[in-house]
């Protein structure tokens, strides 16, 4: 018993602390980020006599363009190796998954290759987006007979 | 101009949401594509319940940006659809909100393919 009980603490002495909190403090500051650069956007959007609504539809495509951007220059890749869901979780991951498998697949043509993989992650995104919110209008329409 | 008080909300509310991902990628294998679909529908709810609006009124971007905005943003398109134009609104709505984010997407994805070569995969 005691001997398994030092065996746990000698590998606990050897295994590199968790990598939890290093990830997500690397996820927090880089969504933070990326979230801070869209407000400051839309800052400058709505100064430019762009409706609320529109600026921050705006941010939402100007980031989308930089990622995509970023990603054929293949710079994202390394960003995102350290930050995790940091570029993941805002739009940054969606354009990211978007582009990066339409480019892997180019060689297969513009039709089966690039057409098709460039829906690998935006086809399930768009597809329970829709569904859900198809769930949503249902119930929605539904109350608004009764209320 | 710049309210550095939503500037900051921005950051903290997105950085959260961020590591809301990082905790469940870590902790339980989900794969990317899953957590941006999880986060997508998490969006549709969020905004069904009304709590999107008033997590936005003080973050903004911080919770427009992340996918949570999108989601968000089809059931924002739903309501608005089934109040002006009753049952086909239901399916309506979801594509008409979600039009400008997935159209910059494909269009903006499409042309960075044109442009760039993929670089044959390492490993």
């Amino acid at each position: 018993m005691e001997k398994a009980e030092s065996y746990k603490k000698r590998i606990k002495l050897h295994t590199p602390p968790s990598a939890l909190l290093k990830d997500s403090a690397l996820a927090f500051l880089f969504g933070g980020a990326i979230c801070l650069i869209g407000e400051l956007l839309a800052t400058l959007y709505i100064y430019l006599g762009i409706s609320e609504k529109d600026a921050y539809t705006l941010v939402s495509v100007t980031l989308i363009f930089i990622s995509a951007l970023m990603t054929g220059l293949g710079i994202f890749d390394n960003i995102a190796r350290h930050a995790g869901a940091g570029t993941l979780v805002p739009v940054t991951g969606f354009a990211n998954s978007v582009v990066s498998p339409a480019i892997d697949n180019r060689s297969e043509g513009l039709i089966l290759g690039v057409g098709a993989k460039i829906f690998t992650v935006a086809g399930p995104v768009i597809l329970y987006a829709v569904l859900s919110g198809t769930v949503f209008g249902i119930i929605y329409y539904i109350t608004k007979l009764f209320i | 101009m710049i309210d550095i008080l939503r500037l900051l909300s921005a950051f903290v509310v997105g950085g959260l949401i961020s590591v809301t991902a990082q905790v469940l990628i870590d902790l339980t294998r989900l794969t990317p594509a899953r957590i941006l679909v999880l986060f997508v529908c998490a969006g549709v709810f969020i905004g069904a319940i009304g709590l999107y609006d008033i997590i936005f009124e003080f973050a903004g971007a911080g919770i427009s940006v992340p996918l949570i905005g999108f989601g968000a943003t089809v059931a924002d398109g739903v309501r608005e659809a089934v109040d002006k134009e009753g049952l086909l609104g239901i399916l309506k709505g979801p594509f008409t909100a979600a039009a400008a984010g997935c159209s910059a997407s494909l269009v903006f994805g499409y042309l960075i393919c044109l442009l760039f070569k993929g670089k044959p995969k390492k490993s």
